[in-house]
């Protein structure tokens, strides 16, 4: 049982009980993911599981047997950071930075649901694909947490990053 | 210069790629041992017997302590020596530390700690202000009372007189990163503590208490935080503490992280408060006679709270000339969690009463209720420029300061334009306020007012930075670097910032109070000039000028029209055997304070601000949504626009969000229900208003503050309480009747007031 974790395989754990936010964070040192509520409530935690945004803390790492997983630490290309994370400096997107790695990653698994069309609570028309909006944005990124209230930053930084049409 | 920059904050590279470290992200020796505490299940009572075996026959259980078991001092209160770390045979609330289990794994400790068999002589709990106010359960021997004038006197004479009461909700905290601290014992039975904490010298303090050793023994270390807001003032105290204890008896690194729902259930939060209160008005609608009550829940050990009431009565009068004024503040004690610091201090519940009252006069009188604020401003026609407690208002901006807000938020007509609105729509109903902030800063407890800072410069011209300041996401590192860097005329990118660390700067104060730019900016200036002022005097020497002809600025050390790079000048200052480091110290002038009298000069200055915001109410449901904010925040000279702007959206995002969303819900037992965030509401990204302009008002302080800057951590929370009027307007919209909302404004309040008008 292995699985991809920033393309790296690692051996899953034996014990089947362990959260994968565990497993990263007390076997593998992957401490980026952070542990905001270990309850499925508040973001911090979120990773990308082939692409689709989850919530690690309410994930078992044995579900994930040779699925490809990215982290935080996965998105830099190098020391070249991703376009988000460099949009999250310009933007002041943080404050105490705990929610960030979260954040990023639900900022860019938003990206290609909105890409694919997949509607959220605030599309008005479910007959089309959803229009890149603030308010779907904002929608979108409600499951992430903030409590310093650098959502301002945040929000732009997410913004400017799927693009699109502005209302 | 480096100041006044909006330079981001000092670790955003290392937060973007989620290699900031936090506590709990240390990566800890494998035979790292994890802790938890068995807690209290009921509010009051005696502990008659306590079986924990099976918790020491638990898996991957190796001890478990009781407070026989400490070694020395069990008390982890930063105040009255009133709060043990482990419950001695009383218990006092549902959630209460009652002993420790040490484990393998941060699991093993928390299933086994429910192993417990505790048998309680359970008595009656005293829960709620009522309850706590008849039977006079309290600190202190009575209420403090400040008063000015003759309130009763005045009362008989007024045109009108009104009154009411306001209940006003506490707060957690919610800081995304839950208290933990790590022990990591050294030879000779020195401590090392890692501690998620605003005040690493009371964890040092307490630490070193509870292990019987000297001071010296224990240094605490703190790189940042992932959110404080205050509650990490205290609160971090009793797992610093557990941690050291473990490690001291064990050999091995024990290590604490409190699970969410045990962190709501253990931990402080904002003082809830009943404010009531009866005003007097002239025939223009002026406050001539104000008698406050309130009354602050403060939980079951003393911890901040006779100083967060005392703040709560020096900002009962906000913005507003009071000549006839009485407050009386009852400090109640309960069976419920030690309320703490939050964000404010108690200011932010002292200024809810006054706008409250100001809102209600406004309603009686049928008048804008920013006319009602203009008439009532410190200054205004008619009115002084002294607070109840004797201070003067020397620099009262907020009527220029309003002029501008109403201006580019085009108050006047969206007020018009809003009743116009209303009138046609019988179901949604729009809301809007300005309110006002006047928050004085300086801590109360006058003798914390002090810094220290420790400067060095290597060889090769590069700086290590530290002082006593902690970084809770605030941008003090980065505020503070700015004015190093500065000083010696060098980029920030040279200056190298460093946890704070209370083996490089002693007896320090908690960050709190928003005074952590002012005092340490102050004592990392004196630092740095002293280490520049030996420069200058050397290089005056070689080059056979004075001093003051030495510059520094753009990396370059300028002496007269001779120019030589910093690195190389501090290079020579070394051949020359000029000493390369320097601390510095600042304490904060011309504040004198007496707070049983209430009178004097507790605060060095205040930071002003207004908002305004526009609501929507749905009245059949009670649901509502913030539809635009505009915020004008005085943060004096900043020194960085962007940090402070920062502080000043999350402010208001806190506040607002205190007084209209997040509830805090005990039961008839005392036990806290709303304990985790599937229960207990904080803003999220889709609660942003749609519309949000924050400026700030650029003009210098009038104090000697580091590069005329004024502090921004706590006054931004209070322009949330525009929020909660907005909605209260909203209301007032449905009928005839005053709405006297409660605080959190919660659908279901928000309903009630509704009804409540139309009757
Ligand atoms: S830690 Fe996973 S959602 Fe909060
Ligand atoms: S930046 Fe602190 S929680 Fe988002």
């Amino acid at each position: 049982m292995t699985i991809e974790i920033n393309n790296q395989p690692y051996d899953l754990p034996d014990d089947a009980r362990i959260s994968l936010l565990d497993f990263m964070r007390e076997r593998l040192e992957l401490f980026g993911s952070k542990k905001g509520c270990n309850q499925g409530a508040c973001g911090a935690c979120t990773v990308l599981v082939d692409g689709e945004r989850i919530l690690s803390c309410l994930a078992l790492a044995a579900q994930y047997d040779g699925r490809s997983v990215t982290t935080i630490e996965g998105v830099a290309n190098g020391d070249e950071l991703h376009p988000l994370q460099a949009l999250f400096v310009e933007n002041e997107g943080m404050q105490c930075g705990y929610c960030t790695p979260g954040q990023i990653m639900s900022g860019i698994a938003l990206k290609s649901e909105l890409e694919r069309g997949a509607p959220s609570n605030v599309s008005a028309d479910l007959t089309v694909a959803p229009r890149m909006s603030r308010d779907e944005i904002k929608e979108r990124l409600s499951g992430n947490l903030c409590r310093c209230g650098a959502h301002n930053g945040i929000i732009d930084a997410v913004a400017a990053y799927v693009g699109g049409e502005e209302q | 210069m480096t100041v006044a920059k909006p330079l981001p904050h000092d670790a955003a590279t290392l937060h973007v790629t989620g290699a900031a470290r936090y506590v709990d992200d240390i990566p800890t020796p494998a035979d790292t041992l994890h802790l938890a505490f068995g807690q209290s299940t009921i509010a009051h009572g005696t502990v008659t017997a306590m079986d924990l075996s099976a918790i020491r026959a638990a898996p991957d259980v190796v001890a478990v302590l009781i407070a026989e078991d400490l070694p020395g001092a069990n008390d982890v209160s930063p105040s009255a020596h009133d709060e043990p770390l482990l419950a001695t045979g009383e218990v006092h609330y549902v959630g209460q530390p009652l002993f420790i289990v040490i484990a393998r794994s941060h699991l093993a400790a928390r299933r086994a700690a429910r192993m417990g068999k505790i048998v309680y002589d359970e008595r009656a709990a005293i829960l709620s202000l009522d309850d706590a106010l008849a039977a006079n359960n309290r600190f202190e021997d009575g209420p403090r009372i400040y008063r000015r004038g003759d309130p009763d006197h005045a009362m008989g004479l007024a045109a009108q007189t009104l009154g009411g009461a306001i209940e006003i909700g506490g707060q957690e905290h919610f800081y995304l990163e839950g208290q933990s601290a790590l022990a990591l014992p050294q030879e000779g039975g020195d401590m090392v503590v890692h501690s998620s904490s605003q005040h690493p010298t009371e964890i040092q303090h307490k630490v070193a208490e509870a292990l019987n050793i000297p001071m010296h023994a224990v240094r605490v270390e703190v790189r940042r935080m992932g959110g404080g807001f205050g509650g990490k003032e205290s609160q971090g105290n009793a797992l610093a503490v557990a941690c050291a204890v473990a490690a001291q008896k064990t050999g091995r690194p024990c290590k604490m992280r409190y699970d969410r729902d045990d962190d709501f259930m253990i931990t402080g939060k904002r003082h809830d408060f009943r404010i009531t209160y009866r005003a007097g008005l002239d025939d223009q609608g002026r406050i001539i006679a104000l008698d406050l009550t309130q009354l602050c829940r403060c939980g079951w050990a003393q911890d901040l709270s006779l100083p967060v009431a005392d703040r709560a009565m020096l900002h009962a009068d906000n913005a507003y000339w009071l000549p006839n004024v009485r407050i009386t503040s009852h400090r109640l004690k309960t069976n419920t969690q030690s309320a703490t610091a939050f964000r404010g201090f108690g200011g932010p519940q002292g200024m809810v009463g006054i706008e409250r009252v100001l809102d209600h006069i406004a309603h009686q009188l049928g008048q804008d209720p920013l006319e009602t604020r203009r008439q009532n401003f410190y200054g205004a026609t008619g009115n002084g420029l002294t607070t109840p407690y004797g201070m003067e208002v020397r620099d009262f901006i907020l009527p220029d300061l309003i002029d501008r807000l109403v201006e580019t938020s085009d108050y006047t007509a969206r007020r018009a334009q809003i009743a116009d609105w209303n009138a046609d729509h019988p179901v949604l109903k729009k809301g809007i306020a300005l309110t006002p902030v006047k928050f004085g800063i300086s801590f109360t407890l006058t003798h914390l007012n002090q810094a220290g800072a420790l400067v060095h410069i290597y060889q090769d011209g590069s700086v290590h930075l530290n002082h006593g300041g902690t970084e809770m996401g605030q941008g003090l590192f980065q505020k503070v670097a700015q004015v190093a860097a500065d000083r010696f005329g060098l980029e920030t990118s040279a200056i190298k910032i460093t946890a704070t660390d209370t083996g490089k700067v002693p007896n320090t104060s908690a960050t709190a109070a928003s005074s952590g730019s002012d005092l340490n900016g102050m004592a990392v200036k004196v630092a740095c000039d002293t280490i520049r002022d030996r420069i200058a005097a050397h290089l005056a020497e070689l080059h056979q000028t004075t001093p003051d002809q030495v510059q520094f600025a753009d990396a370059q050390v300028i002496i007269g029209d001779h120019a030589i790079p910093w690195a190389e000048a501090v290079q020579t200052a070394y051949m020359a055997r000029i000493s390369l480091s320097a601390t510095g110290f600042y304490k904060t002038p011309d504040i004198v304070w007496d707070r049983i009298k209430g009178q004097g000069r507790p605060f060095y200055y205040f930071a002003y601000g207004a908002a305004v915001t526009e609501v929507v109410i749905d009245t059949l449901t009670g649901e509502n949504r913030i539809l635009r904010t505009d915020i004008l925040h005085d943060a004096g000279a900043s020194l960085n626009p962007a940090l402070d702007i920062g502080q000043v959206e999350g402010g208001y995002v806190q506040g607002a969000g205190w007084l209209t969303m997040e509830e805090l819900v005990w039961d008839d037992k005392g036990a806290l229900k709303t304990h985790a965030p599937s229960t207990y509401k904080i803003p999220a990204c889709s609660d942003q208003p749609e519309i949000f302009n924050v400026a700030l008002w650029d003009q210098a302080n009038r104090e000697e503050t580091i590069y005329r800057s004024k502090a921004v951590g706590e006054p931004p929370l209070m322009l949330g309480i525009s929020a909660f009027l907005a909605l209260s307007d909203a209301i007032a919209a449905c009928g005839p009747g005053y709405p006297a909302l409660d605080a959190p404004a919660t659908p279901e309040r928000i309903l009630d007031a509704v009804n409540r008008v139309r009757l």
